[in-house]
């Protein structure tokens, strides 16, 4: 039983979850999920420990698909397709939506090969055109002028928070439609922190983002629209000045002001 | 922080960089993807069964080759001590008896002294010692067995027969009963002597092993013994060693298989004899030394199949230890309440 | 006694005891290495390299048996390198539904100690007798045979220290499963896989057991592995238990070049490894 509130009318949600439940096993880690992510906005997940954020977040790009014992059931429409479709192809799917995770996964290879990976994998490009959207994607994740000497070097090579801005880069270069990004700053110390989130809020103007936190003062920083979770249930969804400041249910209240979690 | 207006007009202008275009990828390159996908599961998959039919072709081609001796001699061949080629008689108990007596001697020797060299190495060791000692422990397990028994032959086993074998008899020797085991003429090979070799060859694995698990046991358990007032050996015996108990059983196990099946380090000095004694000290035979030294000569079917059938026998033996061991480890696994 | 007393005679006397193991320990070490480099060392000389196992009493080296060790272990680590590599690959990557995994684990554990013996026995049944001649290839089927069980191990066991959220994010950009198991997940174990390859060589080069009756040996210079082939291990064993002073002093020499041999592999193994691994 989750109550939901729509922003005020407004264009095509981007993605749109109905009745979603999701078991791991036998336990059921979503009950009943309804939603609407607006496009070119940043909705954040915020909840304490447990309450399924992440989950939801998966279900975005079929993660879970991996593992033999995860499923989901209802449907999530990305741009009106039921991406829980059988039949649906994931690899497409995951072409189209980008995941960031929260420790930085820097492939086992260059700099630039680590970026041009998921570019290759469904685009032919000259070299020199290659080279372009390598460098269009670290421009665009504030990564390039560090590292536009020493694109051969291994992506293992950098710090924590250039390995986790040469992640944002390697999602951003195949071009997708939407960006999840699973506590992408959890593991940086406070000025890569900082970076990201100045990162996050440029680049919600060409992508829809849905971002994962436990901290509720980035929530409340970078994201357009909060989506408060507890236990499995979507509590509350709102635009996040009015979430954070004038909450509609209890519990939303208590978790924002610390009362619990 | 946009509000809803600014959603709509977000959507209207278009950002500074390169916008991304919604891109069709095309049908065929995903079906590339998921033929290539399939091709490769099973091409992994067949190299997966191939280690299964491996040993299916081993166990088969070892039974097919045990047939005629199978057949000639029945049960009856694991209980016969006789092996003579002449009369085309052969029996695997001498064998048998040698390799379980040879492998039994080396564990009871190599098991307290792997480990207490693990103790050595993770507790007493001065920190600056620990490292190069524990390499030399595993540059020792990695010695051919060859070298084992060229050693056992030229330099062990006159050094045992003058000095060490007498003193035995002389102790050993004389308590009843049990002192016919070390009573025997002082020729430097012959079963126990194989046993000690297979034992110094062993010590070195094994002692590898529990060292490992020694080490990833987590310091506050020990820290935690310690603050009560225990000494190192309490810590020792009454933490680190219930906590290891799973991997410890595993490196006797793994010391036990490669005992039973060695084969270099006892052919050297066991003497190749087909008899059972009641002395340590007379020459004996193990199944692997009894192939080694017999099956590039052996005439006629009924010895060659006779030889499979010890082949066999040996496979078996190991095959149900490791067995054995992986129940056992199962249990203890389980009884800790741990999934497997 | 005192109960307290006691507890620390025990704990005095149990480490005392233990130091007696190590000093055992150390003392066999010692000793073979010492006999080996002493009498190995005496025989080595440029004839060693040169000339080929002689008649007894005559002069000669070990040239053809080392030659021959080199091929048949360069042929068996070929052969059963990718063999083992893919079943791992397999075993860590498909392996987490349906029974083929766990029971090609268990099967692969039992090849792992089996006797090395018997292995010489089942080549030597399906292969020997067909083609009715000792040869070469059949020392290399068993070598590859014994190769198998420590890649299929070790690749497994690298693969499976290569953390999961490597293989979702190349999912997540939408590589298909075969580019993310070859370009991503092997390559971020690869430094491992090297090493456990390594290690194996070095174990069988030491072997003997499975070329007895395979490859058997060779008394003169030969390079056809259709015919048996000379290589150390069994010339070791063939001359040492022989009654002649030379060879028995070429028996010891043989026995130290392979040890110096497996000891490097061993060394630059681990070396390798320390260096290459990344850290995730």
């Amino acid at each position: 039983m989750a109550a939901v509130l729509q922003p005020a009318p407004q264009p095509q949600p981007k993605i749109q979850v109905r009745n979603l439940d999701f078991y791991y096993g036998g336990f059921q880690a979503l009950k009943n999920i309804n939603l609407a992510i607006p496009p070119r906005q940043v909705t954040a997940f915020i909840g304490p420990s447990g309450c399924g954020k992440s989950t939801l977040l998966r279900t975005f790009n079929r993660m879970y698909a991996l593992y033999p014992k995860q499923e989901a059931r209802g449907e999530v429409l990305l741009d009106g397709d039921d991406i829980l479709a059988p039949g649906q192809d994931l690899n497409r799917l995951r072409a189209r939506v980008g995941m960031v995770f929260q420790k930085p996964t820097p492939f086992p290879m260059s700099i630039y090969d680590n970026i041009a990976f998921g570019v290759r994998l469904y685009e032919r490009m000259a070299p020199r055109a290659m080279d372009e959207r390598v460098e269009w994607a670290l421009r665009q994740a504030a990564l390039w002028d560090e590292v536009k000497d020493k694109l051969k070097q291994s992506g293992t090579s950098l710090s924590g928070g250039q390995q986790q801005r040469l992640c944002i880069a390697r999602a951003i270069a195949v071009r997708p439609d939407v960006l999840l990004l699973d506590e992408p700053a959890s593991a940086l110390d406070p000025i890569s922190t900082g970076r990201i989130e100045e990162l996050v809020h440029e680049l919600k103007r060409d992508y829809t983002i849905v971002m994962v936190t436990h901290n509720m003062q980035q929530a409340a920083r970078v994201s357009d629209f909060t989506a408060y979770m507890y236990l499995g249930e979507m509590i509350e969804f709102g635009v996040t000045d009015e979430i954070f400041i004038k909450p509609k249910r209890k519990e939303t209240e208590d978790y924002i002001t610390g009362r619990f979690g | 922080m946009s509000t809803v207006a600014n959603t709509l007009e977000g959507l209207a202008g278009s950002p500074r960089s390169v916008a991304p275009e919604s891109r069709a990828i095309p049908d065929a390159r995903l079906r590339r993807h998921q033929r290539l996908d399939l091709l490769f599961r099973l091409v992994t998959r067949a190299f997966a069964f191939l280690v299964l039919a491996l040993l299916a072709a081993i166990l088969a081609s070892l039974v097919a080759g045990s047939l005629p001796a199978i057949r000639k001699f029945g049960l009856g061949f694991l209980a016969d001590a006789t092996w003579n080629p002449v009369t085309e008689q052969f029996g695997a108990l001498a064998p048998i008896v040698g390799t379980l007596v040879t492998s039994a001697i080396a564990l009871i020797i190599g098991v307290p002294v792997s480990f207490g060299i693990a103790l050595f190495l993770t507790e007493l060791s001065p920190a600056w010692l620990r490292r190069p000692l524990g390499t030399a422990v595993e540059l020792l397990a990695a010695i051919p067995s060859i070298i084992y028994g060229m050693w056992g032959l030229f330099i062990f086993a006159p050094a045992f027969a003058d000095y060490v074998q007498p003193a035995l008899t002389a102790t050993l020797g004389e308590i009843p009963l049990a002192g016919a085991l070390f009573r025997g003429p002082p020729i430097g090979i012959g079963v126990l002597s194989a046993g000690i070799i297979l034992a110094i060859m062993v010590i070195p694995f094994i002692a590898s092993v529990m060292r490992d698990v020694f080490e990833v046991v987590p310091s506050v358990l020990k820290e935690s013994a310690y603050a009560l007032g225990s000494t190192t050996w309490e810590v020792v015996w009454n933490v680190v060693l219930p906590y290891t108990k799973v991997g410890v059983v595993g490196g006797v196990m793994l010391g036990l298989g490669r005992a039973l099946g060695e084969t270099m380090a006892v052919t050297f000095v066991i003497g190749n004899a087909h008899r059972l004694s009641s002395s340590l000290f007379l020459p004996g035979n193990t199944i692997a030394s009894t192939l080694a030294n017999e099956f590039t000569e052996a005439v006629g079917d009924v010895y060659f199949s006779a030889l499979i059938e010890l082949g066999l026998i040996l496979f078996l033996i190991t095959f149900v230890v490791l067995a054995l061991s992986k129940l056992l480890l199962l249990r203890l696994a389980k009884r800790e309440g741990q999934k497997t | 006694m005192t109960i307290y007393a006691r507890r620390i005679f025990v704990n005095r006397f149990n480490l005392a005891v233990s130091l007696l193991t190590m000093l055992f320990g150390l003392f066999w070490l010692g000793w073979i290495l010492f006999t080996l480099v002493d009498a190995g060392f005496r025989a080595i000389g440029p004839e060693l390299f040169a000339l080929a196992t002689p008649a007894p009493g005559s002069a000669g080296g070990l040239s053809n048996a080392i030659v021959g060790s080199f091929a048949m272990a360069a042929g068996g680590t070929l052969i059963g390198t990718p063999i083992g590599i893919m079943a791992g690959i397999y075993l860590a990557e498909f392996g987490q539904r349906g029974w083929l995994a766990p029971a090609t684990r268990f099967i692969n554990d039992i090849l792992l100690s089996a006797p090395s013996i018997v292995i010489g026995l089942f080549v030597y049944e399906v292969y020997v007798v067909s083609t009715r001649h000792f040869s070469a290839w059949a020392g290399i089927m068993a070598l590859a045979l014994l190769v198998i069980p420590v890649v299929v191990r070790t690749t497994e066991n690298m693969l499976r220290l290569v953390p999961d959220s490597l293989r979702e994010a190349a999912a997540a950009l939408g590589a298909p499963q075969w580019k993310m198991i070859t370009l991503v997940t092997v390559r971020a174990a690869r430094a491992g896989i090297v090493t456990g390859v390594l290690l194996a060589v070095a174990r069988i080069s030491g072997e003997t057991a499975p070329l007895l009756f395979t490859a058997l040996n060779n008394q003169f210079w030969s390079l056809d592995l259709n015919a048996p082939m000379a290589n150390l291990p069994v010339v070791i064993f063939q001359f040492a238990m022989s009654p002649y002073d030379n060879w028995h002093a070429l028996a010891w020499a043989g026995a130290l070049l392979i040890t110096l041999g497996v000891l490097a592999l061993n060394i630059v193994a681990r070396v390798f490894f320390r260096n290459r691994t990344a850290t995730y």
